[in-house]
């Protein structure tokens, strides 16, 4: 088995605020990043497969297909927007580095054909990152 | 749905490696550079992975408040601009980076209960990092 990672980035603005807490709880809860101007990042995406290596190419994945299905299942979608209305799913959820994470999976799980998704890794800055495995 | 959160902090100290178990001709062919007596200093990164279910209502593993300010108080106020050979965990104990990783990973499991701790990964230079996640055996090194 051999793990290959691709990374990409994308910036976004996006706020956090929950409609069923109360506007003090809100502020509370998510301090400055409840501003409902929203504010932005350069988010990293790392997105690892797994697979055997394929006898005949050497590949693990098509790199070019990977590298495809991520612009147009996640960069399209996310790059220069405002996460929490242009992203259908973060019309519902709020758009935590967890919650983009698992939205990032979800998004490419079932497009990748070749090789199995091992790992998506979001990096909201360079000190804080989430890293999802699928649903456990 | 559970995640993996993880959070970089940096903080600097010194240290000198001396095992008392050993003789000056040994401390000195074991850790070399880093036994002269005066101690050296290094720039540590610190990375804490906890994990846990994202709950619905914040879309949140643990509040980041809540670990920032737990490592604040009881690791890098602890460590950070001290030697580390001063601290009461460390006057026996060599204070190698694989021991200041172990007590790290004590600490944030003995008092942090918001999230799941996965693991303490402590980068010494950009060359070296140490990484621990817990176990059975006792990995501390006399």
């Amino acid at each position: 088995m051999v793990y290959l990672t691709r990374k990409a980035e994308f910036s976004a603005s996006h706020y956090y605020n929950n409609p069923d807490f109360s506007v003090e709880e809100n502020r509370r809860i998510f301090g400055k990043c409840n501003n409902p101007n929203g504010h932005g990042h350069n988010y990293t995406l790392e997105v690892t497969v797994k697979g055997e290596v394929d006898s005949r190419s050497g590949f693990v994945v098509d790199l070019k297909q990977l590298k495809e299905v991520m612009h147009r299942e996640v960069l399209d979608a996310m790059d220069h927007r405002f996460l929490n209305k242009e992203v259908p799913e973060f019309v519902t959820k709020i758009p935590t580095t967890e919650n983009i994470a698992i939205a990032v999976w979800q998004r490419l799980e079932p497009k990748l054909k070749q090789a199995q998704l091992h790992r998506v890794r979001v990096y909201e800055t360079p000190d804080l990152f989430v890293d999802f495995y699928g649903e456990e | 749905m559970k995640a993996h959160l993880s959070r970089r902090y940096l903080f600097s100290a010194s240290h000198r490696l001396h095992s008392a178990a050993m003789s000056e001709d040994e401390n000195r062919a074991t850790y070399g550079k880093c036994n002269n007596p005066y101690g050296h200093g290094h720039n540590y990164t610190l990375e804490v992975t906890v994990s846990g279910q994202v709950e619905p209502s914040t879309g949140m593993v643990c509040n980041l408040v809540d670990l920032d300010t737990f490592v604040e108080k009881e690791v890098l106020s602890r460590y950070d601009l001290q030697n580390l050979n001063h601290t009461q965990e460390f006057a026996v104990t060599v204070p190698t980076t694989e021991n200041l990783c172990i007590q790290i990973f004590e600490i944030m499991q003995r008092g942090f209960s918001q999230a799941h701790l996965e693991r303490v990964r402590l980068e010494e230079t950009m060359m070296n990092s140490f990484e621990y996640a817990g176990g059975q055996e006792d990995g501390k090194r006399n």
